[in-house]
């Protein structure tokens, strides 16, 4: 039988040297334009069993190219320095037109990217997605997270409002608790005795040209990672172990048109409720825009509680549990670190938690559950019943990856299928 | 039996594919456009050029006969000359050496379009940037100052282009136009106001 | 209006009747809530008990409400305008936001000697202030967005009379404030009244504290309760208005923004079903 194309004209299997004409011709042989629209597009096959879960990677490359456009436009306004940063921001939000929307679209995108970001992460828990042949591509991601980090806490000192300074404060402090070369390694951070006009400038530079450019490196890498081992699916089966004769994963199809279309309609659904938060909630009650943060930089008044902005209170509670500075940063890192271990600590033979028993998923729900426990007790004051939960939920958090090699394991596993479930829709 | 996951059906509905398709596409164009205003519209000026690009006022009374003073408007330099009758005189007559007389190709209000360029005799008011790559151009307003039979005016010192009392381009010059005039208005004998006439601010 | 549907609709009515009555009431109730005790109007010979509940007092602001703007700033620029700067917002886009043309902005708001395209400055040198008031007062563009507008009336209604400090007045939501009771002549007086608590034993010890209980009129001001609390109102209106004055268009925008989005949605949702047709 034939292949159409879903207009109806002949397909075009990939590997038939079709006669190519006039502009497009000379385009081809001057770069592989053709051969990368076939090879990683019309005849790249992903799985057909796709779920929600799967939304959310082209939804973070959408968000990054946003924040991309919508950066470089605020940069054309905005004026780094201690004395002008503050006043800039206002500047754009009420004397450039339009200047408050392309703000808003890059401060809410911020916290966008983090939930986009952390439902991604999530998928590879719930379907094994970090094993192999995946290790080295959810390594990738970890560093891709890592940047982002990074990019998100510059970012933030940028308007320089009170929690910029004193957020900056304390992150910059916690490098002093290495030991040995704490002290002098804070001062080099910060270029000046306390955070000042130095440290500014430089996470400027960082944020707007350097840890861009190491995200779409780390962004490009992460693909090719992904386009090498093929997509991991929600049963957890490698769907290159089943081909056709045409060398094609039967339980694949093209990734275009079917999952450029389908994606479409995630980044729709996405906007809709982006759109929301813009228009209508922009600040989200302090969780996106907080309220310190429209005074100006005062070194000499704190805030009264000092938060970082939501998507870091996780680590930032686990941080605050342990009663010991420097022991608390330790645990912090390692906490942000342990993600790094995840291939190797699973010790389960099957993939998906579809076909792990009850302790794999008790375990999963508890991380999870722990996650965002310790991330609404990190915007909490660090005293009282909130530190004991934070304790008891750190450890849930360790946990899971400490006795990881153990319960996934000994855990119940179900007959794995040949071929993937699917229900039409 | 098909052998792949994807089975062309020969029963698809390709015309309600397509129409979906374009349908589609043609509403994200759209918003895509719209989308772009708001980038577009900031590289407008913004509230502080605007507020900086309000007009300027000059009293008058501190110019003597016979000088210039400069102002700024809207970032440009703006020559206001306080012209005395010998001058005024020396405008016509040399219709024949200029490149645009009657202003035909030159900017300038409507009420700036004639001999004078000026709304009255004794004041003119010019943007002072040479018409030809934007230069500042030097007074010379002496008769005879530059050569013999130079009734006065200005000229510039990068390419050489020389304007007559009235800010017209004398032949020669590589300035195509008579030096631009910008909207002004005098709400009271003394005062000068630029960037504000009859059609409000510019 | 016999029928079964006549029945119905005659429901309706009533039951629109009853909520438009109820809401009507508790508005009332709500306004006299906030604005002081009924015997303080009724008598205004007795001391009126009133703002036990005052942490729960909301501003409830519409900055759509252009009217209530409009007179904030008037109350800015008479009462405020003295110590406080608005450092962000200019003259000629206030005028513009809030309808009001040039000329009654030249005369009703502009202080003499400002042009409408400056900065609304204060008069009062930083360096004299912090020597009188101990702080400069600080700027109150962002202070709707810093504090909030709960924040910003609560501050403004409980100022109290304290002997003890040098500007002779106290404030609950900020103790200790180094702003003076700025407006009690229009407020009028009114002092704090405590009450012990006994709060947990310490070590076997019970520790008695003097909580804050209510507070008491002592002098009347110009303007009655309800009066000074439309007063207050419209001032935080205007600080809220002038915190984010794109916040009006932003909104509207944001209607149109998310039902083209809708739309689109639905579109894009209807080819990924047509084009997965093919998937078995």
């Amino acid at each position: 039988m034939s292949v159409k194309t879903a207009t109806g004209a002949p397909a075009r299997l990939p590997g038939s040297a079709a006669p190519q004409k006039g502009l497009w011709a000379w385009l081809n042989k001057r770069l592989p334009v053709d051969e990368f629209i076939t090879s990683q597009l019309t005849g790249y096959y992903a799985p057909k069993n796709f779920n929600i879960w799967y939304f959310f990677g082209s939804l973070a490359l959408f968000v990054l190219v946003m924040q991309l456009v919508t950066g470089i436009f605020l940069t054309m306004f905005y004026q780094p320095g201690e004395l002008t940063s503050f006043d800039s921001v206002e500047y754009i939000m009420r004397e450039v037109d339009f200047g408050w929307l392309i703000r808003y679209l890059h401060s809410t995108g911020a916290s966008a990217f983090f939930i986009v970001v952390y439902l991604h992460m999530f998928r590879a828990f719930l379907y094994g997605s970090y094993r192999a042949p995946r290790e080295l591509l959810w390594l990738i991601g970890m560093l891709v997270y890592l940047a982002l980090m990074a990019e998100a806490f510059m970012g933030y000192v940028l308007p320089w409002g009170n929690m910029s300074f004193w957020g900056a404060q304390v992150i910059v402090n916690l490098f002093g608790t290495i030991p040995g070369i704490g002290t002098p390694l804070v001062e080099w951070i910060r270029g000046d005795y306390g955070i000042a006009d130095a440290t500014l400038d430089r996470f400027f530079a960082l944020h707007v040209v350097a840890l861009p450019l190491a995200l779409l490196l780390l962004v490009m890498l992460h693909l090719v990672a992904l386009h090498q081992s093929g997509s991991n699916n929600p049963d957890g089966i490698e769907i290159k172990e089943k081909v056709g004769p045409d060398g094609k994963p039967l339980d694949g199809i093209p990734f275009h048109p079917y999952y450029t279309v389908k994606d479409v309609v995630g980044v729709g659904v996405f906007l809709v409720l982006f759109a929301l938060v813009v228009f209508f909630k922009p600040t989200l009650g302090g969780l996106f825009l907080e309220a310190p943060n429209f005074e100006p930089a005062n070194p000499m008044s704190t805030p009264e509680h000092i938060a970082p902005v939501w998507y870091f209170t996780p680590y930032y509670a686990i941080l605050r549990a342990v009663p010991d500075q420097r022991m608390g940063a330790l645990l912090m890192l390692l906490a942000v670190v342990s993600f790094l271990f995840l291939p190797w600590l699973d010790r389960s033979p099957v993939k998906s938690m579809r076909y792990r028993g009850w302790i794999s998923r008790t375990a999963l729900a508890l991380f999870a559950v722990s996650f965002v426990a310790l991330g609404y007790l990190g915007l909490q004051p660090a005293e009282g019943l909130y530190v004991v939960l934070a304790r008891i939920f750190a450890a849930i958090y360790f946990a899971f990856f400490l006795l990881m090699p153990f319960y996934s394991r000994v855990d119940a596993v179900k007959p794995v299928p040949d071929r993937v479930t699917y229900r039409a829709h | 039996m098909a052998y792949h996951a994807v089975v062309a059906d020969d029963e698809v509905d390709l015309s309600r594919r397509k129409f979906l398709t374009r349908a589609t596409i043609a509403t994200g164009a759209v918003g895509a456009a719209f989308a772009a205003v708001p980038f577009i519209e900031s590289w407008n000026p913004s509230e502080r050029a605007r507020a900086q690009g309000a007009p300027t006022e000059l009293d008058l009374s501190k110019l003597e006969p016979g000088q210039m003073t400069t102002t700024i408007w809207r970032k440009s330099p703006i020559y206001v000359v306080r012209r005395t009758p010998d001058m005024v005189a020396r405008i016509a007559g040399h219709d024949e050496l200029l490149k645009d007389p009657k202003s035909y190709k030159s900017d300038q209000p409507p009420y700036a379009r004639n001999p004078l360029r000026s709304r009255s005799a004794e004041f003119l008011v010019l943007i002072g940037t040479c018409t030809h790559l934007g230069c500042l151009p030097k007074q010379r307003f002496g008769a005879g100052e530059l050569y013999a039979g130079w009734p006065g005016g200005f000229f510039c010192p990068c390419h050489g282009s020389r304007f007559d009392l009235a800010g017209r381009v004398f032949d020669g010059s590589p300035a195509s136009a008579n030096l631009k005039v910008p909207p002004y208005s005098y709400p009271n004998a003394r005062t000068l106001v630029i960037g504000a006439d009859e059609k409000g601010v510019a | 209006m016999r029928t079964d549907r006549g029945r119905g609709r005659r429901g309706w009515l009533a039951a629109a009747l009853l909520s438009v009555a109820v809401a009507a009431t508790h508005g009332a109730w709500a306004a006299e809530e906030a604005g002081g005790s009924p015997e303080a109007a009724a008598n205004p010979e007795v001391p009126a008990r009133f703002g036990a509940d005052w942490q729960s007092w909301h501003a409830a602001n519409d900055v759509s409400d252009i009217p209530s703007v409009q007179r904030g700033a008037r109350n800015f620029v008479s009462y405020c305008l003295g110590c406080h700067s608005l450092k962000y917002e200019r003259w000629s886009r206030l005028g513009e936001d809030l309808g009001v043309p040039p000329r009654l902005l030249q005369q009703d708001l502009l202080p003499p000697g400002d042009k409408p395209a400056q900065y609304i400055l204060t008069s009062m040198p930083a360096a004299d202030a912090e020597a009188w008031f101990g702080k400069t007062p600080p700027d109150l563009t962002l202070m709707a967005r810093a504090r909030g507008q709960d924040y910003l009336y609560q501050f403004l209604k409980t100022f109290y009379v304290d002997p003890a400090r040098q500007t002779g007045a106290n404030n609950l939501r900020l103790p200790t404030t180094a702003m003076p009771h700025v407006l009690s002549e229009l407020e009028g007086l009114k002092r704090a009244v405590y009450k012990e608590a006994n709060s947990g034993a310490e070590g076997g010890q019970a520790i008695h504290q003097q909580v804050f209980d209510h507070f008491e009129q002592i002098a009347p001001g110009r303007l009655s309760a309800a009066e000074y609390d439309g007063f207050v109102r419209d001032t935080v209106n205007f600080l809220d208005y002038v915190s984010e004055p794109t916040q009006t268009a932003r909104r509207a925008l944001g209607v149109w923004v998310v039902l083209f989005l809708l739309v689109f949605t639905w579109l894009a949702w209807l080819v990924k079903r047509e084009y997965w047709k093919d998937v078995h």
